[in-house]
This record gives structure tokens, sequence and C-alpha cells, in this order.
């Protein structure tokens, strides 16, 4: 797939339907690839992740009315590894009002990209419990990982520079290609 | 044979005039007063003011007994690189100088350095405890007439009578350092708002005008000459300017740093701020400049005050209280004190030679067959601290960073010129 | 922000931000295990010169919790309280690597004349009577949490005790009323600073007056050497006049709040027990004392606002 950008005008690349399409695939690979929804928990990641995973569980709840899967947001800003050396502002609140131990918890985010902000998540998840087990499902991966981290669910793959601005949000996702020389 | 000394080019400042002209010195003694004169020594004094040697009335030389933070050769250094021939030594040392022997130490001392002449002041109580009197009239005979318990006042007003009375027999000076001491308990600063915000206790002002206002009043009743060291506060100089114009004989001083420096330093944290009395009000500097100009206040005396670093460096509660100031002298009152340059040589050299007694030898005039104890400085040249190059041991200034106005150039100390060109000569 | 020493250094939209940041450090003490890496590798050195268990650990717990390194010196010999003691320790501890000091020191201005020792960034546990901002941080927290409201505008706060020799206060007086309250001390005149014409607040010698209203009675804490310093003729005249006793509890608003920094001297400024008033919010001074302190470190030593000038 090419992508013709041009410089810093966005450009889209999952309309609105496309991105609501992929929550209600991503929803069902989810039951199916846990048998059902038997300890199935979903967080989604502040800021950017927490209204995917609110959108993805709503699917799930619909699908399978009989028992409701719970819901949390998790802040990972303090478990980050670049602490002292950027700027931090802590975000929203982390609200998990579940136990975790022993649930299979899914891991929600918008974009993907170097990993350092799955890793930190699951550090911070250490500290609400145990979980038997934690997949990853995100909407957008774009490449350029920096550790080991891979997800289980995927709403799109896309390709791009390093420095290209990746926006997702319920209207649609849009890539806008960065002047390397403004670094 | 000492070498003739010539200062060429300067402007003569005596207490009846100005008069441009150089000046032969030798053998002690001005000799002539003149155009284009010749000497072994020539000093140039283009641009400067050439006047009697300053002197201080209130000097803290340390020795004997805290020779780390200044000594009374290195003392003396320091004030004739100030423009002082002539300082009184302060006898709150280490032993005290309530003994003969003690006096003639300091005395001795001051001879070896050869710098000033230093002159020790006594005791008025044993020990300065505040208890019994001083051997006075001992101490007088050894040709003491300056006596203070001078870090503290006289708290005992009974005691502070008998005093007064017993020197009243003697012709000597008492001078008080005006402070109730049960007012300023633990006190670090000046009572202001400052001083509420930084939850310390305050020295109110109350402390040294009820000392001021007892001793004028006991002064009325004994007749005995008395002078009040540091003051500080508008009243203390209302109510002495109110003493002399009943007559009584009272004289007063002020420090440079009184007149200006403000308590709001203290916010700093910095204990070179930290003195007794403390600094002011802006209000209280405006009435002690009121009280030079209109002759309440006969003298500016520093009341250097020196201490080691690391005492310094303490907190600002545990911090001993003094500044440097002999050095720092004419160029803060020339900076900040709003006086013509006739006022301030009369408040440096003329009156505290008179307050001191030794205006036989000092203060004089320059003129044929006069002592030769001279000071020639420029009066306009800006000039700031180097902690460095100071000749105090110690180098606890509060004017590191400001601009001076006003520096000795040569200092003649019986003849002999002890700082040439801002160098001290030995 | 490189240090925390007083309330006025700080200024409102510093004290703001602490006071959000602490709803962060609070939702991590609620965890099942409540410990987050961010301070991995910095080292918080306690010099605390004057004896204070709560506060020390309170603020060792705080470090702990971030993942920091902890060093303690319990100096209160005296033996380090002179000067160049103080300034060998200060460069040693420097040089073993510590980031942070927390200093309590009964000299006032300690935390700003140890900044010319060390590069590390200092925060005031209390110097004499100056300043507690860590105090008045729990404070404003606690009485956030308990209100909901963000600002004290409108709210009555009065403050009661000796004020002339509290840290707390003055520190306590600042950030209220940068937060909009206003501000009543009740006091008699000797245990008020000679002259307070210059701070934003009203002076009552008569506690009763008061009490109805009220919306926040803060108790402070009346030691025994002030009737020997004469500032009081006796201990039991200061608690008739100005202590907190059932029938003064009983005038208060319903909706009013009871708060004491700590310790208490019982029998002094407090005639009832804690525990027997309805609205005391001391229980969460102390709760929330971790969590304010996490977020003063935090901000000092983690979040980068110290970077200047780096994206």
């Amino acid at each position: 797939m090419s992508i013709n950008a041009r410089l810093n005008t966005p450009h889209e690349v999952m309309s609105a339907t496309d991105v609501r399409r992929a929550i209600v695939r991503i929803a069902h690979e989810i039951i199916e690839r846990n048998h059902g929804i038997d300890g199935l928990a979903i967080v989604g990641l502040q800021r950017g992740g927490t209204w995917i995973a609110e959108a993805i569980t709503k699917q799930i709840n619909e699908i399978e009315s009989s028992v409701t899967v719970p819901v949390g947001a998790l802040d990972v800003s303090l478990h980050r590894d670049d602490i002292g050396i950027r700027p931090v502002s802590l975000g929203a609140i982390t609200d998990i009002p579940f136990d975790l131990t022993g649930a299979t918890v899914v891991l929600v985010d918008d974009v993907l990209f170097t990993g350092r902000t799955v890793r930190a998540a699951m550090e911070g998840l250490n500290n609400y419990g145990r979980p038997r087990a934690v997949q990853l499902a995100v909407l957008i991966d774009r490449g350029h990982r920096e550790l080991p981290i891979r997800p289980d669910f995927v709403g799109k793959n896309l390709p791009t520079q390093k420095d290209d601005d990746v926006s997702a949000t319920s209207d649609g996702v849009r890539i806008t290609a960065m002047n390397s020389s403004n670094k | 044979m000492s070498k003739s000394v010539v200062i060429k080019g300067g402007t003569i400042l005596n207490q009846n005039g100005e008069l441009r002209a150089d000046v032969r010195i030798e053998n002690e003694i001005v000799v002539e007063v003149g155009a284009n004169l010749k000497g072994d020594i020539e000093l140039d004094a283009s641009g400067c003011i050439v006047t009697s040697g300053f002197v201080d009335l209130h000097a803290h030389l340390r020795e004997p007994g805290k020779e780390e933070a200044e000594t009374i050769e290195t003392g003396s250094r320091a004030g004739a690189l100030g423009g002082y021939t002539a300082l009184v030594a302060m006898p709150n040392t280490d032993p005290p100088q309530d003994s003969v022997a003690v006096i003639d130490f300091v005395r001795e001392q001051g001879k070896r350095a050869g710098l000033v002449d230093v002159i020790p002041s006594g005791c008025i109580t044993l020990g300065r405890q505040g208890e019994t009197l001083a051997p006075m009239a001992e101490l007088a005979q050894a040709g003491v007439n300056f006596f203070t318990d001078d870090g503290f006042g006289v708290q005992d007003a009974s005691l502070m009578r008998r005093a007064l009375e017993y020197a009243r027999g003697l012709g000597v000076t008492l001078a008080q350092h005006c402070e109730v001491a049960e007012l300023t308990k633990g006190a670090v600063m000046s009572e202001c708002q400052c001083c509420t915000d930084l939850g310390l206790p305050g020295w109110p002002a109350i402390a040294e005008e009820l000392m001021v206002f007892r001793d004028i009043e006991l002064v009325r009743i004994t007749g005995a000459t008395m002078h009040f060291l540091h003051l500080s506060t508008a009243r203390s100089v209302e109510l002495v300017r109110a003493a002399k114009r009943d007559g009584l004989p009272i004289t007063a001083e002020v420090t440079p740093h009184h007149l200006s420096l403000t308590q709001e330093l203290l916010a700093s944290f910095d204990s070179v701020y930290k003195v007794n009395p403390p600094l002011r009000s802006s209000e209280d500097i405006r009435a002690l400049k009121i009280g030079l100009l209109d002759g309440t206040i006969d003298a500016i005396a520093t009341d250097h005050a020196p201490h080691p670093r690391r005492d310094k460096e303490m907190s600002l509660d545990m911090a001993p209280p003094g500044m440097l100031g002999l050095e720092t002298a004419l160029g803060v009152v020339l900076a900040f004190g709003d006086l013509e340059i006739k006022d301030a040589v009369a408040l440096l050299s003329w009156n505290p030679a008179r307050i001191a007694k030794v205006d036989n030898a000092h203060g004089r005039p320059i003129a044929a067959s006069e002592p030769a104890n001279i000071c020639v400085f420029d009066p306009e040249l800006s000039w700031s601290v180097d902690l460095q190059r100071l000749a105090s041991k110690s180098i606890n200034s509060p004017y590191v960073g400001r601009t001076l106005r006003g520096k000795v150039r040569h200092t003649i100390f019986k003849g002999a010129p002890t700082v040439i060109d801002g160098q001290a000569q030995k | 922000m490189k240090h925390l020493r007083s309330i006025d250094e700080l200024g409102a939209k510093g004290l703001l931000e602490l006071l959000q940041l602490t709803v962060h450090m609070a939702e991590i003490n609620q965890r099942p295990v409540p410990k987050v890496p961010a301070l991995r590798g910095r080292t918080v050195a306690s010099l605390f010169f004057e004896d204070s268990t709560r506060t020390r650990l309170s603020f060792e717990t705080a470090a702990k919790r971030l993942s920091a390194d902890t060093l303690t010196f319990n100096v209160s010999t005296s033996s380090v309280n002179k000067g160049e003691s103080l300034r060998d320790t200060v460069a040693t501890i420097t040089d073993m690597g510590a980031d942070a000091f927390v200093v309590r020191h009964k000299s006032v201005g300690i935390p700003w004349q140890i900044e010319q020792w060390t590069k590390a960034s200092i925060i005031n546990a209390g110097d004499g009577a100056h300043q507690h901002p860590t105090q008045a941080l729990v404070d404003c927290y606690t009485i956030r949490e308990a209100t909901h409201t963000a600002r004290f505008d409108g709210m009555q706060i009065t403050i009661v005790g000796d004020i002339k020799h509290s840290r707390v206060a003055r520190s306590n007086i600042q950030a209220f009323t940068m937060l909009g309250a206003k501000v009543t001390l009740v006091a008699p005149p000797t245990l008020l600073p000679p002259d307070v014409s210059h701070w934003p607040v009203e002076v009552n010698h008569h506690l009763d007056d008061v009490i109805p209203t009220s919306d926040v009675l803060y108790m402070l804490r009346l030691q025994s050497e002030r009737m020997s310093q004469g500032h009081v003729p006796t201990l039991r005249e200061y608690s008739e006049q100005y202590s907190l006793t059932q029938k003064r509890v009983a005038r208060l608003r319903d909706s009013a709040i009871v708060m004491h920094p700590g310790p208490m001297n019982r029998g002094v400024e407090m005639q009832i027990d804690p525990s027997d008033i309805k609205n005391s919010l001391i229980h969460r001074q102390v709760a929330n004392g971790v969590s304010v302190r996490m977020a003063v470190l935090f901000d000092l030593l983690g979040s980068g606002a110290n970077l200047g000038g780096q994206a």
C-alpha cells in the first residue's frame, strides 16, 4: 500500500465506518480466541485506548449477553521508562474496579508503535494483581518496534515513517507526514 | 633619618576651608604647604582630597582571644587601607580589656604593627559581666579615657549610675551599647513585618530606645560624659537631639551599614546581614541621615566586627552578629550617605578625634608643624569589594556585589606612608 | 520546580499542580501493590535535625512507593548542629548520590542556606517557625477531598493557637488564601506576632465569637514551654479560652470541619477526643501525608519539569 501524503497535510487511512467495523471484528476475534468470555477483562490504556476499550467491551457484551465483561482504564505514565528524561504529565486516573488476578486481560490501545507504552502497561497491571494471561488489541500497528512486543488483535497494519504523526478517533484514522528537516 | 614625603596635586580639606596645594612631610610632621614641592617620596594626589586621617571610635580587633578572625596587625592594616590613622579597640577581647596588663598588651601590639594608633578602650564592668565596676581609675592612669562594655549594655540601672558618677570624677567618657537584653532574647533581626513573615524572634526598637532614654536621664543627674555607640532607630535620634538641646554632655555615632542597608536583606537568610543592633527600616535610615546633618550624631564609626567564615556559615539564629567595616567605610559613606565631602570628613575624622581625645595628633588641620596623620582619597572613584583582596583576616562584608564610591589612595601615619596607591606598605 | 521550601516560593500555580498530582498518587496508594517505578535509581536523603518520627516516615514511605532509594540521617545530636558540620554533612550526602534532601531544622532558613552546598533538590520539612509547606499541601488536599471543591472561595477558615511560633500557620495562611479562603486567626495577643497588619487575615481574640461562622476549625498545638516564657499565665487559662471542648464542638456548623496538624497536646488545646468529633478530618490529614509527599517527590525528581527547554 502506498501512502501518497502531501507534507504536513493529514491523509485519511481509515474512515469512521472502517473503524467501527474493525472494532466489531476485533470483538469477535477476542471471543473466538478465548473460546468465550469466561474470565475476560478489558483494560484500555489512557488516553488513546480507553474509547476503543469501551467500544470493544460494549460490542462483546452485545454478542454474548449472558455475562458482562468488565472494562477498566489504566494510566501508564508512572511506569514509563523515560521518566526524568522527558517532561511527563500525568493523564487521567487509573480506574480498575475489579480484581485482575486469574483474569485474561486484554489491553487495548489506539496505536502500537515502539512498544514501550505496552511494556509500561504490563508492569502497571502487576500492581493490581496477577492476570492468568495478557493479550493486546490495537486499532493501528504502525511498526518501528523497539521492544519484543506483538499485538494479538489488530485493526489495521499501517506502514509509516518514524516521524509521521498518526491520530485515531472514532471519526477515523489519519496520518500526517512530517518534513524530516523540521526536526 | 626618615625620608621626606610630598603629597602632590591634591585638594587639602581642613575645617576652615579648602586649598589646592602640595604638602611636604618630614620627621612625622607637616613642614610645608605650598606649590611645586619636592621630596624623597612623591605621592600623586591629583583628583584627590587630602585631609586628616580618619579615627574609628569602634573597632573589634579580636586580639587577644580570637586571632583567627583578626589580629591587631591585620585590623590595623585594614584600617590604614580605609584611611584610618587611629582606631579605638573595643574591650570585648579574651581576656577582656579590664586590666592594665591587657591594655598594655593591646597598645604594644598596635605599636609593633606600626600602621595606626591603636587606642585601647576599657570595660565599664569587670569582665563585662555587668556586676561590679572595672578598676577605671587604674585603667585611666594607664591612659584609657574611653570605657564601654560593648557587645552588651550595662543592664543594671543603679550600677550604671555609679559608673557614671565614678567616670565623672575621673574625667573619662563612658560609651554605651544600648540594648535591654530582656527584650532581645534570641533575636536575629529587627522586629518588623519581614521578621514576622520569617518566624524569627525580633529585636524591637524600644530595646535600644529604653536604654538611650535611661542613660540620658542618668547623665542629667550625674553630669558625666556619655557617648552612644551605633544608634540605629529614628526615636534614638530624637532622644539624643532633645538631650543635646538641653545641653547635656552627650555624643553619638552611627555605623556605615546602618546608613545604607535595611532589615529586608535578612530575608535572604544570609548571616552576613546579621548585626547588633540589627539593620532597620528605610525610615530609620532617613532619620539617622538627618541626625548626621543637624549635628545630633557626631561621628561615623565602623563597628568593624570580623568573624571567621565557618562561624558565619552557621544558621541565621546561631551565627554571631557583626560585619567588617574598616576598608569600606569611606566608600559606603560617599555612595549611600547623602553627605557633602566636608561633612563626611568631619564625621570620619575631626569629630571622632575629639571624642576619643586624640585630637592633639589626629583630626588636625593640614598645616605646617601639625602631626602628619593624613588620608588622601579619590572621592569619585567607583569600586567594589573583592573578598580576596581584603586585608582583614575575615570576609564577612555585606557589600560584596555593591558599587561603592570613594577610595583611599594613600595614608600617612606619623609621617610615613602606610598605604601607597591602595597598597599597604607593610 | 527545583525545590519545595515555602508556599510563597511555590506560588498558586505550583500549589494547584501539586494538589492535582496528589490525586494520582492517592490512587496508587489504593492499589493492592501500591508501588510504581517512577523514581527508580533516585536517592532521597532525610536530614532531620529535629525529632519527628511521623513526618520522616511519611517522606520515606513516599520515596519507597515511587521506588526511590532512601538515606536517613537522624541528627538530633548537637554536634552536627554547628555550622561547619552542616556544610560537610550536606556535601558528603550529595557526593553519596542524593538527588533530594528532605530537611527539618529548628533554625529558620536552613533550606535556603544549604542550596549553596549541593545541587540536589531541597524539600523543607519544617524550618524553625518559618514554613512547613508539605503540611499546608496535606491540609489543602484534605479540605478539597472533604468539600469536593478545588478552590476555597467563600470558605471561612479559623486557625487557633500559637500562631507566633507556628510554621504550620505561616504556610497555611499563604496556601488557604491563595485558594481564596478567608482566614481568621484566634489567639491571645501574646501568641500572635507583634504586627500582622500586612497578612491577609482577620484577628479575633475570642474563640467563641468565631465558632458559629467557621467552615474549618484548625487547631494548633500549644507547647508547654510557652507558659514559662510569659506568653500565657497558665495552661489552664489558655485551655479555658482557646481549647476545643465538647461545648464548643456542639456550637459548630453541621458542615464544619475540624483539623489539627499533630501531635496533639491533649488537655491543652484539645479537651475532646478527635474520635468524638463528628467532622474531624485529623485522620485524613495523616492518611493523605504520604500521597502529598509522593506528589512532591515526583514533581521535583521525576516529572522532567526542571529539564528546562527539552521537549
